[in-house]
C-alpha cells in the first residue's frame, strides 16, 4: 500500500475532516486571517482561542516559557470577547473560501449560567462545533476550582451549554483529576456530543534560581508538549474505555507516530498545540504526511481501521463496539 | 528557553527619557531580532538588540516596565531570553537605514554588521526635536553617513525624514527601516514605487514572543515569529499594515 492510498478522513459528530490534525485551542487562533492560514497549512480543522462574554487581558508577561521537555503557560485566557470572536470566525470562513475546513469555537465563562450565554452568542457565527473549555488551570485563583474537577459540576456546565445551542458540543476535560473516566461519563450523560482531552496538566511551577522567583508572573501554569504526552494518551485511553462519543486527543503530539498513537487509543482526531511552535505552522502538513506513511507501512488504509486498536475488545470507544 | 540573569555593567542616558544598558553577556543574534527582557516582579517586554557583544539595549521610559528598568543601576540583575524573530538581510552595496525616534536602536546593530561587511551605509533619522535624535554619534563612529530631520527643524531637515531622503532614494540598492508604522508605510510606498528592495521592522503587543499565543497577529502574519522584520513585498496586500493593530485583549482596532 502506498501512502496516497491511505484514507485520512475522519469525522466528529457528522462533521467531516479531511485529516485528523486539528489546531488546538489557545494556539495562534485569535484572528480569522491566521485561522485561515492554519487551514492552508493543512490542518483538518481549526479551533479558536477560547472566548468569554467580556474581553480579557489575561496575565502579565512572562506567560509562556519553553522549558525543554515541554512548555509551561499561564496566558490567562486573554481574548477580545465573544462579540469580536464572532467577527473573527466569520472572517476566517470567508477567507477559507472553497478550501474550507471545519471551525470549532472554543468558549469559557466564570459561571455555569454564563457558559450558556456565551454559547448562545457564539452560535451566531455558525461554527461547525462548539468546544466548552471547562478545564483551564491558569485561572484557579480567579475562578476557583476547575469546572471539570468534579463530575457533577462538569455535567451542569454541559447541560447549560447544550440547552443554549443546536450546534454539537465538545467538552474539554482536564487531566488533573483522580478519575477522568468518571468526568467523561458525567458529561456524556449530560448531553456532551464529543470530548476533547486533555487541557494542560499541573499546574506546574518554574523557578529562576538566582532571583528565587517563579518565572511566570502568575507563578504557576499549565504544562503541555512532549512532557505530558503519555499522560494525555492514558487519559484518552480511559475515556474511550468508558464512553462511545468521539474523542479529540490532545497533549504533546509532535509527529505522525504520535497521532497514530493517540488514534490507536480511541481518538477520532488530534489537537496540535506546542508542536505548532516547535515545527512551525506547516506542522499539519508534515504530521499528515508522516501519518499516511506510517499507516501504509502498517497496512492500515483508514483512520477508522486505525482507531481503537490499542483498546481492549469491547471498549465503547472502539469502532464496531455496540456500547 | 528559560530567562537568564545578567548584570548591568554600564548605563548611559541618551537624553531625558532614553537610556542605554550594557550587560555582562553577549548574544548570538542577527540584527533586527529581539529579546524578551524580564524584571522579576515587574514583567517582561520585547526589546530590540542595539548591540550583541556586549549585549546592549536602548530603552525609552514610556510605561511602568521601562520606568522600573530605568531605576536599575550598575550591578543590578536583568533577565532575558532570546533572540527571537526574523532578522534584517545584510546585503547590497549602498544601504539606507530609515529610523524614526527609538527605531534607531535595532538599526544600529544592522549598521554595525553592514559597515563590517563593507557596505556603504547611510542613516536617515527623524524625530520630534534635536534632543530626540538618539545614537547619532554611535552611528557616525562605526562609519555611517547621517541625514537628520526634526519636526521642529531645530536640527537638520524640517519635516518628515522620508521627505528628506526621497530625492536621493535612487542612490541606494537596499532600504531597512524601523520606527512608527505611519513612517514605515511611507518608506514602503516610496520603495514600492521606486522598485528598491526594502525591509521594515514592525511592532505589535506581544505576549509569548515566539509564535504560540497569536496575540501579535497582523493580517495572517505573527509579528513575533514571521517578523518583526518583513520584506515590503510581503506587506503589499496585508490588511492590517498601517491600518489596524490589536489591543492587549486581542481586539482589532484602527491604528
Amino acid at each position: 500500500m502506498s501512502p496516497e492510498e491511505v484514507d485520512l478522513s475522519t469525522a466528529i459528530c457528522g462533521v467531516h475532516l479531511r485529516n485528523p490534525t486539528m489546531l488546538a485551542s489557545g494556539i495562534v487562533g485569535l484572528s480569522g486571517e491566521v485561522l485561515a492560514r492554519v487551514a492552508r497549512c493543512g490542518a483538518g480543522a481549526v479551533v479558536t482561542k477560547s472566548c468569554s462574554l467580556k474581553p480579557r487581558v489575561g496575565h502579565p508577561n512572562p506567560v509562556v516559557v519553553d522549558y525543554g521537555a515541554g512548555v509551561i503557560n499561564a496566558v490567562g485566557l486573554s481574548n477580545p470577547g465573544v462579540e469580536a470572536m464572532v467577527a473573527e470566525i466569520r472572517d476566517a470562513r470567508e477567507l477559507m473560501g472553497e478550501e474550507r475546513v471545519p471551525i470549532v469555537a472554543s468558549v469559557f465563562a466564570h459561571s455555569i449560567y454564563d457558559f450558556g450565554t456565551v454559547a448562545r452568542y457564539i452560535s451566531e457565527a455558525e461554527p461547525d462545533l462548539i468546544e466548552a473549555n471547562i478545564s483551564c488551570p491558569n485561572v484557579e485563583e480567579e475562578f476557583g476550582q476547575l469546572f471539570s474537577s468534579t463530575p457533577y459540576v462538569a455535567a451542569q456546565v454541559t447541560r447549560r451549554v447544550k440547552s443554549s445551542t443546536n450546534i454539537p458540543v465538545i467538552v474539554k476535560l482536564s487531566p488533573n483529576v483522580p478519575n477522568i473516566a468518571e468526568v467523561a461519563k458525567a458529561v456524556v450523560a449530560a448531553g456532551a456530543d464529543a470530548i476533547s482531552a486533555v487541557n494542560t496538566a499541573g499546574p506546574g511551577m518554574l523557578l529562576d534560581v538566582e532571583s528565587a522567583r517563579p518565572v511566570l508572573t502568575n507563578r504557576v501554569g499549565g504544562l503541555s508538549g512532549p512532557a505530558i504526552r503519555p499522560l494525555a494518551v492514558r487519559c484518552v485511553y480511559d475515556i474511550a474505555n468508558a464512553v462511545s462519543v468521539p474523542v479529540i486527543g490532545i497533549g504533546g503530539q509532535s509527529d505522525g507516530r504520535d497521532v497514530a498513537e493517540m488514534i490507536s487509543v480511541g481518538a477520532v482526531a488530534v489537537g496540535v498545540g506546542t508542536a505548532v511552535y516547535r515545527r512551525g505552522m506547516e506542522v499539519f502538513r508534515h504530521m499528515t504526511t508522516e501519518l499516511a506513511e506510517l499507516m501504509a507501512r502498517l497496512g492500515i488504509d483508514s483512520i477508522e481501521r486505525l482507531r481503537g486498536r490499542g483498546l481492549p475488545a469491547g471498549a465503547p470507544g472502539r469502532p464496531g463496539s455496540d456500547a | 528557553m528559560i530567562p537568564q540573569m545578567s548584570r548591568i555593567t554600564r548605563v548611559l542616558f541618551e537624553n531625558r527619557s532614553v537610556a542605554t544598558f550594557e550587560l555582562d553577556a553577549c548574544v548570538d543574534a542577527e540584527p533586527g531580532q529581539f529579546l524578551m527582557v524580564w524584571l522579576p516582579g515587574e514583567g517582561e517586554k520585547p526589546i530590540s538588540i542595539m548591540d550583541p557583544d556586549p549585549l546592549t539595549i536602548t530603552v525609552a521610559r514610556v510605561g511602568p516596565f521601562s520606568t522600573a528598568l530605568h531605576q536599575r543601576q550598575v550591578g543590578d540583575a536583568v533577565g532575558w531570553r532570546g533572540p527571537f524573530g526574523r532578522p534584517f538581510t545584510v546585503d547590497g552595496r549602498h544601504l539606507l537605514l530609515v529610523a524614526g525616534g527609538y527605531g534607531a536602536a535595532p538599526l544600529h546593530f544592522l549598521a554595525r554588521r553592514a559597515c563590517d561587511a563593507g557596505i556603504s551605509t547611510t542613516l536617515a533619522l527623524g524625530a520630534r526635536t534635536g534632543d530626540d535624535l538618539i545614537l547619532v554619534d554611535r552611528f557616525r563612529a562605526i562609519g555611517c553617513t547621517t541625514v537628520l530631520a526634526t519636526d521642529r527643524g531645530d536640527v537638520g531637515y524640517q519635516g518628515f525624514v522620508t521627505d528628506a531622503i526621497l530625492p536621493d532614494l535612487a542612490q541606494f540598492d537596499r532600504v531597512a527601516a524601523c520606527g512608527p508604522e505611519a513612517m514605515l508605510y511611507a518608506v514602503a510606498r516610496m520603495c514600492w514605487d521606486a522598485g528598491v528592495p526594502a525591509e521594515v521592522s514592525l511592532e505589535r503587543y506581544m505576549k509569548c514572543g515566539f509564535g504560540i499565543c497569536g496575540q501579535c497577529a497582523m493580517g495572517d502574519k505573527l509579528v513575533c515569529k514571521d517578523g518583526p522584520v518583513f520584506d515590503i513585498e510581503e506587506l503589499r496586500h496585508n490588511r492590517d499594515f498601517a491600518r489596524f493593530t490589536r489591543t492587549a485583549t486581542g481586539r482589532r482596532v484602527s491604528l
